[in-house]
């Protein structure tokens, strides 16, 4: 694949250059960087750190249509995005990105969702290394980094005037042939600072855990009291789920107007009560110690049991914005010194 | 197999019959349907113990056990207590009326594997639903196996879901021992809960499999008189129900520890479960 670059002040004019593919990328609205249909390039950032929603709604709406029926008929429509619309997400974190890379295994397990997955294919992801990771990222733990390629289609590095643009894949390559006139060859001195940053970048990596064992241990730690040290404080509001990136899960609700009506999906969140209660008034995680753990275990131990993956890519915002300070890397830590007292005593 | 671009899509299904099984606030109701779209059957097949998702357009969809046995062609049938927005919304619709299936979804009973063994089913209240297609299989391979013993007890008589099935199973020479929880005039069987209902049947572990369903709380008695006997968790199946919305692996919220019901499930073996002490939370 090939290296490119261009100087920073024409990024509305790579963004124009695109005019061939829905582009999408990370737009301030006041000093809130959140991914959108880019319409005014000059809205567009390359600075900001992780945005607060991440960019999971571009594959898995917020609120997505399955399909629209009409009242008292009995056909369908599906509502399935096309596989063959061009779309490229511009200025990706290479932690978003893996995050998708987590989740199609869900995705694709036995029975494809068109939905998520036709909006995987036809999306290339040009991704933007992090120079300046946040005070809670530990994406190098989970198997990412502030300029992991693995899951990108292409990447770039911001050096300050120019951007640094590497294609990794044919289709990044293919975003790059539609700039062809916008970008310039880069040589060694971009490769070579960009290597710099990514190095630099690995070197301001506060947080860690050590995730060895956790898969494999957690489940005996389903009735220790240390889960509640943290479930005690938390407040029940979901928000470490609706915006963590491997979250996926969704309710599926009808609704209608007048006759028109469709089913749809929306995001949903294990912290919530309703979420496993049954008809009867039977909950099996009555209480946010069931929910907690559930929370935890899923990422670090029932994800990886089936698709050998742990769901979490260390981009810090269940911690950033958890309005008690719960903290993921403190229950992991936690965790293991609970069940290392455990062994200790069996 | 339901449309593999889009398992989202429900079938439309015609209501042929309809009928109580029981009265009262939470009646069960049987629907026996048959695909809009005959062609279907060309490509439907399900094992006793799968599920569908039926539904209404408008209201939504919920998981229920396809009641019918395979060996039982031409038709679907789902057993339906009425209890929330959903059941209540089906408990409306007559034969003529059409209504919504998704699946068939999750894994089935291992019946090929129990082939030669004895069979014991333990079912209380609605929990029969996903041992009648077990015993319906059965019947109608009735050489492939060995003894069928069919356990079931319900609140009351009138609680008794299938009832005019436990004659036609014994004329057959299948053993139906029958309870109620509190007893009752004009009632023969035992009175008693299914647990105690099932140390007086006492049945012999030897070369048997017992499968159970019912309520959390029968399961988890049942399961223990099962070890009392000298039933081995491998010897003991059971089925689990979680709140469900997607049926296929990908909402998140019916898992029982690393499980899914939906798609691992809801047919466990007591070996799996043991281990996983959200199953029986």
């Amino acid at each position: 694949m090939a290296n490119y670059k261009f100087a920073k002040e024409k990024l509305a004019k790579v963004l124009s250059g695109l005019s061939d593919f829905k582009v999408l990328a990370p737009a301030l609205t006041g000093d809130v960087a959140r991914f959108q249909e880019v319409t005014d390039p000059a809205q567009v950032t390359l600075d900001y750190g992780n945005s607060n929603v991440p960019p999971k709604e571009l594959m898995f709406p917020e609120t997505e249509t399955l399909f629209k029926y009409r009242l008292g008929q009995d056909e369908v429509e599906a509502s399935v995005p096309s596989p063959e619309e061009k779309r490229v997400i511009f200025g990706i974190r290479p932690c978003d990105a893996q995050a998708y890379s987590i989740v199609d295994n869900l995705f694709r397990w036995d029975f494809n969702d068109p939905y998520f997955l036709n909006r995987r294919e036809s999306t290339a992801l040009v991704g933007l290394a992090c120079a300046d990771p946040c005070a809670n990222c530990f994406c190098p733990s989970v198997g990412g980094g502030p300029a992991s390629e693995e899951y990108l289609d292409a990447v770039m590095f911001d050096l300050g005037d120019a951007v640094y643009l590497k294609t990794l894949t044919d289709k990044g390559e293919g975003v790059a042939e539609a700039l062809s006139g916008v970008l310039e060859a880069a040589g060694g001195d971009e490769k070579k600072a960009a290597d710099k940053q990514a190095k630099d970048a690995l070197g301001k990596i506060q947080r860690s855990i050590d995730t060895a064992g956790i898969p494999e241990k957690l489940p005996s730690l389903y009735d220790h009291p240390f889960w509640e040290q943290f479930s005690d404080r938390c407040l029940g509001c979901g928000i470490c789920t609706y915006l963590c990136p491997t979250c996926h899960c969704f309710d599926i609700q009808d609704e209608s107007e007048a006759f028109d009506a469709r089913r749809a999906r929306m995001w949903d969140t294990c912290m919530f009560a309703e979420y496993s209660l049954h008809t009867s008034g039977h909950n099996p995680r009555p209480t946010r110690k069931e929910r907690t753990r559930n929370r935890i275990s899923h990422k670090y131990s029932y994800f990886p049991e089936k698709f050998d993956v742990i769901a979490c890519v260390g981009c810090g915002r269940c911690i950033n914005y958890c309005p008690v300070n719960i903290d993921i890397l403190d229950i992991l830590e936690k965790s293991k010194e609970a069940e290392a007292k455990e062994a200790k005593t069996a | 197999m339901m449309d593999e671009s889009n398992p989202y899509l429900p079938y439309t299904v015609k209501i042929e019959d309809a009928w109580y099984e029981t009265p009262g606030d939470r009646a069960i109701k049987t629907f026996k349907v048959n695909f809009t779209d005959e062609k279907v059957w060309d490509t439907w097949s399900h094992r006793p113990g799968q599920c569908a998702m039926v539904g209404r357009l408008g209201v939504g969809e919920s998981m229920f056990c396809i009641s019918s046995s395979p060996t039982e062609q031409g038709y679907l049938r789902f057993s339906v207590m009425r209890m929330g927005k959903v059941t209540c919304a089906l408990h409306e619709l007559e034969a003529g009326d059409t209504m919504t299936v998704r699946g068939p979804l999750g894994n089935s009973f291992p019946l090929e594997e129990w082939e030669g063994k004895n069979i014991i089913t333990v079912g209380g209240g609605i929990g029969q639903a996903p041992l009648r297609p077990v015993i319906n299989y059965i019947r109608a391979n009735r050489d492939k196996y060995a003894d069928l013993k069919v356990i079931y007890g319900a609140r009351t008589m009138s609680d008794h879901c299938f009832k005019g099935e436990f004659d036609e199973y014994n004329q057959e020479g299948t053993a139906c021992h029958l309870s109620i929880d509190v007893d009752e005039e004009k009632w023969p069987h035992f009175v008693g809960f299914v647990p105690n209902l099932l140390m007086e049947v006492a049945p012999n572990p030897e070369s048997a499999i017992a499968v159970t369903c019912g309520p959390p709380i029968m399961i988890k008695f049942v399961i223990q008189n099962l070890e009392k006997l000298g039933f081995a968790p491998e010897q003991i199946f059971t089925t689990l129900e979680e709140r469900m919305k997607c049926g296929i692996g990908k909402c998140g919220r019916c898992n029982v520890g690393h499980l899914y019901v939906c798609k691992d499930g809801p047919v466990f073996s007591y070996a799996t479960l043991k281990d996983i002490p959200e199953a029986f939370a």
